[in-house]
């Protein structure tokens, strides 16, 4: 009897806090990586649509991509789980979806300077479940965040001016 | 073969337009990968696994978007956009398209 109890209640417990430091340890990690990145890229031009400065012209062209699969932790879930009783901001989610979208803009800033490029334009970012689990708790949720944008090299055109 | 998800291909003119072309396809999870991911879902975090399968997918839906613009006689596919959809649980349709030009 004590054992099914310690069954019922500890495993969950253990797993929660287990998730709740390795989960915090990850994210703390991974922000300062993605702030450290983003700073060491942040000359690159990066923007929303089609964009050609004025003084300059393409001389290349091609797409780029950048992607990540990202789940939800337990303790996560556990919090978006009572959060949903009472309504209002999942913070919990938030956090985790910014990540997942600064990492695959990232990856996708990365892609284009690997190929030599010097901007990306015309940015687009989409996000779907890949995973579906809706209602019940069985299967793996998952949710893919997509960036995708156009890789240009920009040269400086000679003025006569 | 040049891809861009913009209007026209930057620094250079559109000649000729071939219309739509499309390429898909729809990919099932491996067993293993999946067991992985479950793990992965009791500590969070990025699904390496599915990251690599999704990219995989998205390269064959494009591969199969050029064959197609290839075969009209294009040599730049622009506009490209990108679908996900999940069709069935554990299955998940990429699908890409865009127009099919011709540029200097």
């Amino acid at each position: 009897m004590a054992y099914e109890v310690l069954l019922q209640f500890l495993l969950p417990l253990m797993l929660l806090v287990g998730a709740y430091f390795t989960g915090t340890a990850i994210e703390k990690k991974h922000y300062r990586a993605l702030r450290a990145r983003e700073h060491a890229s942040r000359r690159f031009l990066t923007v929303t649509f089609a964009y050609e400065p004025p003084d300059q012209e393409a001389v290349d062209a091609m797409m780029v991509t950048g992607s990540v699969v990202i789940s939800v932790d337990y303790f996560k879930r556990f919090l978006a789980g009572l959060r949903m009783l009472f309504g209002g901001r999942i913070t919990a989610y938030e956090s985790l979806l910014d990540r997942a979208r600064r990492e695959a803009i990232m990856r996708m800033k990365d892609e284009a300077h690997r190929k030599g490029f010097n901007a990306v334009i015309n940015i687009r970012i989409e996000t779907s479940r890949i995973a579906s689990s809706h209602g019940n708790n069985k299967g793996t949720a998952a949710v893919e965040i997509l960036a995708f944008g156009t890789g240009v090299t920009f040269k400086r055109v000679a003025t006569a001016a | 073969m040049i891809l861009s998800n913009t209007e026209n291909v930057p620094g250079k003119t559109i000649l000729e337009f071939y219309g739509v072309v499309t390429g898909s396809t729809v990919r099932a999870k491996h067993i293993g990968r999946d067991i992985m991911a479950g793990f992965k879902n009791i500590i969070g975090g990025e699904l390496t696994g599915y990251t690599e399968l999704l990219n995989e997918a998205r390269q064959e839906a494009l591969q199969r978007m050029v064959a197609q613009a290839h075969s009209m006689g294009a040599n730049a596919v622009v506009n490209v956009r990108f679908t996900t959809s999940s069709v069935a649980q554990g299955a998940a349709e990429l699908f890409a398209y865009g127009t099919a030009v011709k540029v200097q």
